[in-house]
């Protein structure tokens, strides 16, 4: 045991996992000492993730070995990590829609004092670090900002050595990234050691002491984020320079406007959905409208509402000023409207089902593959193959099932199958989402050169960049109202900001948050 | 007419008609919670049935019966365990496999019981309280099974409530995904879950062969294992209201029998299928309001668990 | 340990061979239970596969075995249809006895009537008959959210009284010195559903039954609509983005199987059974489930496990008369043979790897 070591509080050496067909880590070696906010960058599929669950007990690496302050580490299930001083906050599944607040805190917690008591605690924390949240409200109806905070508590109760973090900003309005910064520097001081995972360049130069990136399964580089410029950063995230998609100047078309929706307001078919509210906008042919949002303000409906899956009344949607208000997703895509959901396997396309199928699942009745109710296979075949070949979707074939494709290549070929539709209208949900940087940099381009070519554009995102990349005129989405379309020239990330919702009630940690949180953990050790 | 039905006789025979429904349902309602869609109650009933007939008949001790029941219905769910929660089958499927297997199984074993009488269950003896006019005949002198079933509605209330594996059952039932990673052990958990469920249909059917009937009679649930399943709906995964459920349908049931024993004059055919048919009706007054019906149902119900990692 | 390991495409050559290894797995697995009954393995496993087939009374039972297929063929398309769309029919049993009722009463109302348009008439009749009855848990379920599950299985009870009724009651034989059931239709011949070649056991049932084969394969494969079953029950949402509705198809899955139930009924209480009793219904309606899944829902595959189970009845009936093997153990028999099939679809989904303790062999294919 050298002294390095000891000073360290994580160390890593030639850890390696691999699936079947896949390594997700190759030899992946790093350290993170108490105190330091460490940086894990890497694009999708780079093996971010499968290295957390490794540290954290839920994957067990094939080789390699874990030390924690210089004695050997292997959890070999969450609650050992847990019981070492790691904590975990999640991008996605692990809190319960229908308990409570004080109810999902006990889940993450090994020995959980009564709900009372641990109701208590949780106010006192939460008010400490800036975190409001109600113990007895249920998960199902906190925003996701106020779940994350969930998250958040049920670690800091935990009282961590190590907190882990999982693209926590995802969620996030740019003023609610601020005050979670203050919280993760505070804790930081306080000597936790935090495990920042993210794709977010400008996050991890403002926040992280030190970063491991990540490549295809392999560490291609250490550094220290704030000596590096953004660009360098993401050249070694991606292995290649990337150019911005490139846009043709705009024609202005003449004409009714190609999509208008007025006063557009239905109630959420989900059980914890958000219902929209009087939403209205218009959106010319050759335009890109970019619609942002916190997840879980309406997203998913809005997307649902215009796809024609969740009927309206009439005059709500209109396109070239004929009503779809009150039509299915098959009238409206006889009047050039294509969707593509956010929800690719089992929305946008059938898990279990070829190529062939998914392609005529969306795709009938624009190409006109059935007729008299029967279905043209050897077209559909035919579509599908040009969809393949011309948008670069790799796979063995056409006859493979969509569930066997990556997601970047089955979101390519979701995103072909629509645009290939000559569409007049086009709605998007997350084009990028989970999709790597070559593959994301392709989708943009296209959806822009088919607004060069007329069509009418709505892409609703969480990817602030995104949506100041590509779009012309950008609105947000909170709690099912949005906000006036504003142009995308000029506006400043503040504004952005603000038009989201602003922070949810929130306030800057006080000073001695610390003695709190360490009474409490040190009351429940007693 | 109606003057000829005593109700105190009926709220008594009303408490035994609603017994074997209410322990299949209290079990089913723990396996539900945990995300598990068991369609197999009847089957599990039936089995239970004549397991606990059999085991009763041949030890002369109904307490036998009522165990040998309990371990019969669980061991038939253990099967339904291991496909959908090792082999990970659709539910659906294999809960009506488990049904038809039983109904089969169970007339298969009881070859040699038909005729036969069980020993008699003993009344429970709560001393002068017995005598205490109205509640004494009405509430106190019914055999144990039916305040254990009572007790067992208590104990499953408590245990969802107030302890921890309550809590973390109902966590499953709500997100398996979560609770895993979260590092809980699913499969393990609904598989005890899934077992009670046997063990409680089990004990069910063996009160209707011992007690309510009490004889073996090939079919003798005649849907009574459907109609705990429909009741589970009805009480919103509540264990109170299960009881309130279950005792509203004994009732049905027991007036429907007065009337037919009364000489009413509508065809015995047609008051037989009331239960039946005021079993739809409170399942489309309950669904009806189907925002609460969503909120109260278990979010991962009949959803396949296969952890990934 | 062994571990699963989701197959990127289910596997077809799995997907195929696993009803062939359940019906082996079930067939010793019953040899163990008809030892353990104190009965010979083999020749009660003979008796009820071999010999109704190519035995020593095999003239008699091979006519019965299309007598008895064609009911649980018929059901059997109808509720795959369903279950491929994740809709559960589970009361086929009572739409196939509510269209027995709905024909035979259109045939009695008419007696003695000897026009050639009678049995047709009684065709339609029974089988909007199971539509109606189907058509109860498909209005309450798109209208309240309530399981069809549920509501079909608890009209099979009701049914079951209303024919228990009808016996007794409203079609009960003038002629029949005050039995229960109804006129015989062996003596009716308007309303007679006859067997068309003599010793075949084919009757109008049975040409039912293969055209409901071939209209649900070419369904299936070539139409619009079979193409939007299949979306609904391989991803629902999909469905719905396809913009396929629930209604319709809801409507359109459990009617389907409903008139056919009713068909079979009325095809069956017009030929083999000859009359409303109070012990019509039969178990096919719960028979045709299994059959359906043993099928793999495919309309070939159903016509294969149709024939397959209509064997086990008649060789149930034949151990019974020889081998002295309670008619209970065909039933048990075939709830064993849904519980291998469901076992061994895992290998059709999944792979399954042995994992050691410290390091992963891939294994191939």
């Amino acid at each position: 045991m050298t002294g390095t070591e000891t000073a360290q509080l994580l160390t890593i050496r030639g850890l390696t996992k691999a699936y079947p067909g896949v390594v997700a880590n190759s030899d992946v070696s790093f350290s993170v000492a108490p105190g330091e906010v460490h940086a894990l960058l890497g694009e999708n599929g780079a093996g971010k993730s499968t290295l957390v669950k490794a540290i954290y007990g839920l994957v067990r690496p094939d080789s390699g070995e874990m030390r924690m302050r210089g004695e050997p580490y292997a959890p070999t299930e969450p609650r050992a990590a847990r019981a070492a001083g790691v904590a975990m906050v999640f991008q996605h599944f692990s809190l319960f829609e229908a308990l409570n607040v004080a109810e999902n805190v006990a889940l993450g917690m090994e020995h959980p004092p009564r709900q009372r008591e641990l109701a208590a605690k949780i106010r006192a924390v939460s008010e400490a670090y800036g975190l409001p949240l109600d113990p007895s409200r249920l998960v199902g109806d906190l925003s996701a900002g106020e779940r994350q905070r969930v998250e958040i508590i049920r670690c800091l109760l935990q009282d961590p050595k190590l907190l882990i973090m999982d693209e926590p900003t995802s969620v996030l309005t740019p003023q609610e990234v601020e005050i979670l910064f203050a919280t993760l520097r505070q804790l930081s001081a306080e000597g936790t050691a935090i495990l920042y995972i993210s794709h977010k360049l400008e996050e991890i130069r403002s926040l992280c002491d030190s970063a491991t990136i990540l490549r295809r399964g392999k560490v291609v580089a250490t550094c220290t984020p704030r000596e590096v410029s953004a660009r360098d950063l993401a050249e070694m995230m991606v292995g290649t320079a990337l150019t911005p998609p490139a846009r043709a100047p705009r024609t202005d078309w003449a004409g009714a406007p190609a999509l208008e929706v007025t006063g557009l307001s239905v109630a959420s078919p989900m059980p914890f959905g958000t219902s929209l509210k009087g939403i209205g906008f218009t959106v010319a042919r050759g335009e890109v409208l970019g619609i942002a949002g916190v997840a879980g303000n309406g997203q998913d409906e809005l997307l649902l509402a215009l796809s024609g899956e969740l009927k309206s009344a009439p005059g709500m949607v209109r396109a070239a000023g004929v009503d779809l208000g009150d039509k299915g997703p098959n009238d409206r895509r006889r009047a050039g409207f294509v969707v593509a959901p956010e929800e690719r396997l089992g929305h946008a396309a059938a898990p279990g089902m070829s190529l062939v199928e998914n392609a005529l699942l969306s795709g009938w009745v624009r190409m006109g593959l059935v007729r008299r109710g029967f279905i043209d296979w050897a077209a559909t075949r035919h579509f599908a193959e040009g969809v393949v070949k011309e948008y670069d979707v790799r796979t063995p074939g056409t006859h493979v099932a969509a569930r066997a494709l990556s997601g970047g290549n089955l979101q390519k070929f979701v995103i072909g199958r629509e645009l290939s539709q000559e569409p007049a209208v086009i709605v998007i949900n997350q084009p990028t989402w989970g999709v790597d940087a070559s593959a994301a940099a392709s989708i943009r381009q296209v959806i822009l050169d088919r607004a060069a070519a007329g069509a009418a554009v709505v892409v609703i995102s969480q990817d602030l960049d995104e949506l100041m990349e590509i779009a012309d005129r950008f609105a947000a989405l909170n709690e099912g109202r949005l906000s006036a379309p504003r142009p995308v020239q000029g506006l400043t990330m503040e504004q952005v900001g603000l038009m989201m919702g602003g922070a949810h009630g929130m306030h800057v940690p006080e000073a001695g948050a610390a003695d709190v949180l360490h009474a409490e953990a040190a009351d429940a050790e007693a | 007419m109606m003057g000829s039905i005593d109700p105190i006789l009926l709220i008594a025979s009303l408490m035994v008609a609603s017994t074997p429904i209410l322990l299949a349902a209290i079990g089913e309602l723990v396996v539900e919670k945990a995300g598990v869609l068991n369609l197999g109650v009847e089957g599990m009933m039936i089995v239970g049935a004549i397991a606990g007939f059999a085991m009763a008949v041949e030890s002369g001790s109904p307490l036998m019966g009522f165990l040998g029941a309990a371990v019969a219905g669980a061991a038939l769910s253990l099967i339904f365990a291991f496909l959908t929660q090792v082999l990970l089958s659709n539910q659906v499927a294999t809960g009506l496999a488990l049904t038809l297997f039983g109904i089969g199984f169970s007339a298969l074993i009881g070859q040699g019981y038909t005729g036969v009488r069980p020993p008699p269950t003993p009344k429970m003896d709560f001393g002068p309280l017995s005598d205490i006019p109205v509640i004494g005949p009405m509430l106190l002198r019914h055999d144990p099974m039916v305040y254990v079933s009572i007790l067992i509605i208590a104990a499953v209330w408590a245990f969802l409530k107030f302890t921890r594996a309550g809590l973390v059952l109902r966590a499953v039932g709500e997100s398996h995904d979560a609770a895993h990673a979260l590092g809980y052990k699913v499969v393990r958990l609904r598989v005890l879950a899934i077992a009670f469920g046997g063990a409680c249909a089990g004990l069910g059917g063996a009160y209707l062969s011992l007690v309510r009937v009490p004889q073996w009679t090939e079919g003798m649930t005649a849907g009574a294992g459907w109609i705990a399943l429909a009741i589970v709906v009805f009480a919103s995964w509540r264990p109170w209201r299960v009881l309130a459920g279950a005792y509203l349908f004994g009732g049905v049931t027991v007036l429907q029998l007065n009337l037919q024993a009364a000489g009413v004059a509508i065809p015995v055919q047609y008051l037989s299928m009331a239960p039946y048919l005021i079993t739809i009706l409170v399942l489309v007054l309950i669904s009806a309001d189907r925002r609460r019906a969503a909120q109260n149902a278990p979010a991962s119900l009949g959803r396949v668990f296969h952890a990934s990692s | 340990m062994l571990k699963l390991e989701r197959r990127p495409a289910p596997s077809r050559l799995w997907t195929a061979a696993t009803p062939v290894l359940a019906v082996i797995a079930t067939m010793i697995a019953g040899g163990l239970l008809f030892a353990a009954l104190g009965k010979a393995p083999v020749e009660a496993i003979r008796t009820i596969f071999w010999d109704p087939l190519f035995g020593e009374f095999a003239s008699y039972s091979r006519p019965q075995l299309l007598v008895k297929a064609g009911p649980l063929i018929l059901i059997a398309i109808g509720l795959s249809l369903g279950f491929k769309a994740q809709v559960w029919n589970i009361g086929a049993e009572g739409q196939y006895m509510m269209g027995a009722l709905f024909g035979a009463a259109t045939g009695l109302a008419f007696y003695p009537t000897d026009s050639v348009l009678l049995f047709p008439a009684m065709v339609v009749m029974g089988a909007f008959g199971g539509f109606l009855w189907a058509m109860i848990p498909a209005v309450l379920k798109l209208r309240f959210g309530t399981s069809e599950i549920l509501v079909s299985l608890m009209l099979v009870y009701v049914a079951q009284h209303i024919m228990s009724a009808a016996s007794f009651g409203m079609l009960r034989n003038p002629e029949g010195m005050g039995f229960p059931g109804s006129r015989n239709f062996q003596h009716y011949p308007a309303a007679f559903n006859s067997e068309l070649i003599a010793g075949t056991g084919m009757h109008w049932g049975g040409v039912a039954a293969l055209g409901a084969v071939v209209a649900a394969y070419v369904l299936l494969t070539r139409h619009i609509l079979g193409f939007h079953i299949r979306v609904a029950g391989e991803a629902p949402r999909a469905a719905r983005f396809a913009g396929v509705s629930p209604v319709l198809l809801t409507s359109i899955c459990l009617g389907t199987s409903g008139a056919l139930a009713g068909l079979a009924g009325l095809f069956e209480v017009t030929g083999p059974a000859g009359q409303i009793t109070t012990d019509f219904a039969s178990g096919y309606g719960f028979t045709a489930i299994i059959v359906a899944f043993l099928g793999r829902l495919h309309p070939v595959g159903i016509l294969l496990a149709g024939l397959l189970m209509a064997l086990t009845y008649i060789g149930g009936e034949l151990a019974q008369l020889t081998l002295n093997l309670p008619s209970a153990a065909v039933q048990a028999f075939q709830g064993m043979l849904l519980f291998f099939l469901l076992a061994f679809d895992v290998l059709a989904n999944f792979r399954i790897r042995l994992v050691g303790s410290k390091s992963v062999k891939g294994a191939g294919a």
